[in-house]
């Protein structure tokens, strides 16, 4: 195992090819808040807050890094993103809905009976979800087999694995950082959504598992840390995690900001499961379309 | 420890090394090993992973013939289950081998979630089921069963010997969907080829008739089933034994056919009486609304002592000589 740098700065993209590219993963990423504002809206609740807070990440895969084939969501040679995180999944489908994987109408059927879209992500429901979440530890564990699987059949396909802070907490996510290190899973990046927010509260209160970077890097992981609201940071983060010549796997781990785009649930009392009043719904939808 | 052995040489526990052979029997050595050989040399996609009981599960064995064919994940059972799940979604067919107290207890939602939800062909193959380990109850998972025959698309097995193994690994293999085998590993007593008997996944087999009892087995159990028939023909009692290796699904048509007769009727198994073959087949009975009277044979609804596995067979009543007993003293109180 080669020894790793610090985390370090993210490059910045600076030319106007790149502002270009920049813009139009601006504008996907506002398109997939208000995808999953749709859907939170047929509930009236739900993971609202952490849908806006990983949209600007899912806008950087699905609308620029992931090499997949809209009509074809098992095509051998996509990259793999697993979800870990089951309660993302309005986020997850709005990100799917932006791709072209499944229909931008279908999300109103969003957790409703015979939908398509549970209100937890599950591989056997929906095309483009490949693994089932919701326990959560387990999609770092799964994303080695994959990874390894791609490595047997020479395929340079990548695998993603979105997790969350709160998910750090089970020791199977430690046993797959691991394995992952001593395989040296090139071809495997874990993004960490760290919005400092679990079920019972702020993860840093929970169980607290900073510092987050250095513990992966101490397991053998190529980490860096930006701000995953700015995807002038993340782009050129996860561009280089997937082009960095060390035999091992990476880890970006993105500060985000829970509800982040519509002010009032930024500022609301920071909670895993939010309420939304019914008169708030166009409030939120208004301030995004002022911003793109 | 209720009982204490006073003779000058106790037995001991050998809990590492156990082999359940006794010296003059025909075994055949790591017969999962060698039967995962055969087939990742005839099919590309098998593989092989453990978390670090390869030498103590018999997939040493792979691992030394097809290096490249093989995963230590290391003591990691989550990490096991959870990567052998990743790799079937890329079409390869895992064997994921380590104890099933690990696999069962420890590793449960893994098995359950990323493998028997997504009805993946991963092959959980585990060792020290029931009583074959004298290491306490850490090591012995008497009720391994009773956690699995509650989970959908999960297949169990419970192979009887090295035959059973030998043939049940080919079609795991090819069975679309997940998989659970107790493994006997070390030297495997081969009893079944002696009988006209081929392994088939799903089905139980008649190994032997007779008119008078009936012993339903499965697993190791099914060798002292087939010993207890023999002592007990001599004691002019004529015993069938029913072999049932595939737990789930059970074969319910063959042994309602077997039920049908009028027989003394014990089930023998080397799990405890709860949530296993006794249970499962209860259960058909209650819900085909038929009264009948079996005798579960099978370790009891405690965590079992350490000891030498001998002298824990014959105090829980899973010895052959001790199968006998209970099949002569049912049928003096039915005389009686």
């Amino acid at each position: 195992m080669s020894t790793h740098q610090p985390a370090a700065a993210p490059a910045r993209v600076a030319d106007s090819a790149d502002e270009h590219r920049l813009q139009r993963i601006r504008e996907a990423a506002q398109r997939i808040r208000a995808n999953a504002l749709v859907q939170a809206e047929v509930q009236g609740q739900g993971y609202i807050g952490q849908a806006l807070d990983i949209a600007d990440v899912l806008a950087v895969l699905y609308a620029d890094q992931l090499r997949l084939r809209p009509d074809d969501p098992t095509w051998e040679g996509r990259d793999r993103c697993l979800l870990s995180i089951g309660h993302y999944a309005l986020a997850l489908y709005a990100a799917l809905a932006e791709a072209g994987v499944i229909p931008r109408e279908e999300l109103t059927t969003y957790a409703t009976d015979g939908s398509r879209l549970p209100m937890s992500a599950m591989a056997s429901y929906t095309p483009g979800v490949e693994i089932s979440g919701g326990s959560l530890g387990h999609g770092l564990t799964i994303a080695n087999g994959v990874a390894l699987g791609l490595k047997r059949k020479s395929n340079d396909a990548f695998v993603y694995n979105i997790l969350s802070d709160g998910e750090l907490n089970e020791g199977s996510t430690w046993e797959a950082a691991a394995v992952a290190a001593h395989h040296g899973l090139d071809n495997l990046i874990a993004i960490v959504d760290f919005n400092n927010q679990q079920a019972d509260g702020k993860s840093s209160e929970m169980l607290g598992m900073e510092p987050i970077g250095a513990k992966f890097e101490a397991f053998g992981w190529v980490t860096r840390r930006v701000d995953g609201n700015n995807v002038a940071e993340v782009l050129p983060a996860l561009e280089e995690l997937r082009s960095v010549e060390d035999p091992a796997p990476r880890c970006l781990v993105v500060n985000t900001k829970l509800g982040k785009g519509v002010d009032f649930l930024e500022q609301r009392e920071k909670l895993h499961f939010m309420q939304v009043a019914p008169e708030e719904w166009k409030l939120a939808h208004d301030q995004l379309k002022e911003q793109a | 420890m209720s009982t204490v052995n006073q003779s000058p040489k106790r037995l001991t526990s050998d809990a590492m090394s156990a082999s359940l052979a006794r010296a003059d029997q025909r075994v055949t050595a790591a017969p999962l090993g060698h039967a995962l050989v055969a087939l990742a040399e005839q099919d590309e996609r098998v593989l092989g992973l453990s978390a670090d009981l390869a030498k103590y599960t018999d997939l040493h064995i792979l691992r030394d013939a097809l290096p490249e064919r093989f995963y230590q994940i290391g003591m990691a059972e989550q990490a096991l289950l959870g990567a052998a799940a990743g790799l079937a979604m890329e079409g390869f067919i895992p064997f994921a081998s380590t104890y099933s107290v690990f696999a069962t207890r420890r590793a449960y939602d893994f098995l359950c979630l990323d493998i028997a939800e997504a009805n993946l062909n991963v092959n959980m193959v585990c060792a020290l089921p029931g009583l074959t380990t004298g290491y306490g109850p850490s090591h012995q998972a008497t009720e391994d069963i009773a956690i699995l025959r509650g989970m959908p698309n999960l297949t169990i097995v419970d192979p009887a010997d090295a035959v059973d193994i030998e043939q049940a690994v080919p079609q795991l293999a090819a069975h679309d969907g997940p998989t659970y085998m107790r493994v006997l590993r070390g030297k495997v007593p081969r009893v079944l080829d002696e009988y006209d008997y081929t392994f088939e996944l799903g089905k139980a087999k008649l190994i032997r008739g007779g008119g008078e009892v009936l012993l339903i087995s499965t697993g190791l159990m099914t060798e002292r089933a087939l010993e207890a028939a023999a002592a007990l023909e001599e004691a002019g009692v004529d015993t069938a034994v029913l072999h049932v290796p595939t737990l789930k699904p059970l074969d319910e048509e063959t042994i309602r056919r077997e039920l049908g007769r009028d027989r003394l009727v014990l089930t023998c198994e080397n799990h405890t009486i709860i949530g296993g073959l006794f249970d499962a087949i209860a259960h058909m009975l209650v819900r085909d609304g038929t009264v009948r009277r079996i005798t579960p044979v099978g370790l009891p609804d405690e965590f079992l002592d350490a000891g030498a596995l001998p002298t824990l067979a014959d105090r829980y009543g899973v010895s052959t000589d001790k199968l006998v007993e209970r099949v002569l003293g049912l049928r003096r109180s039915q005389d009686a």
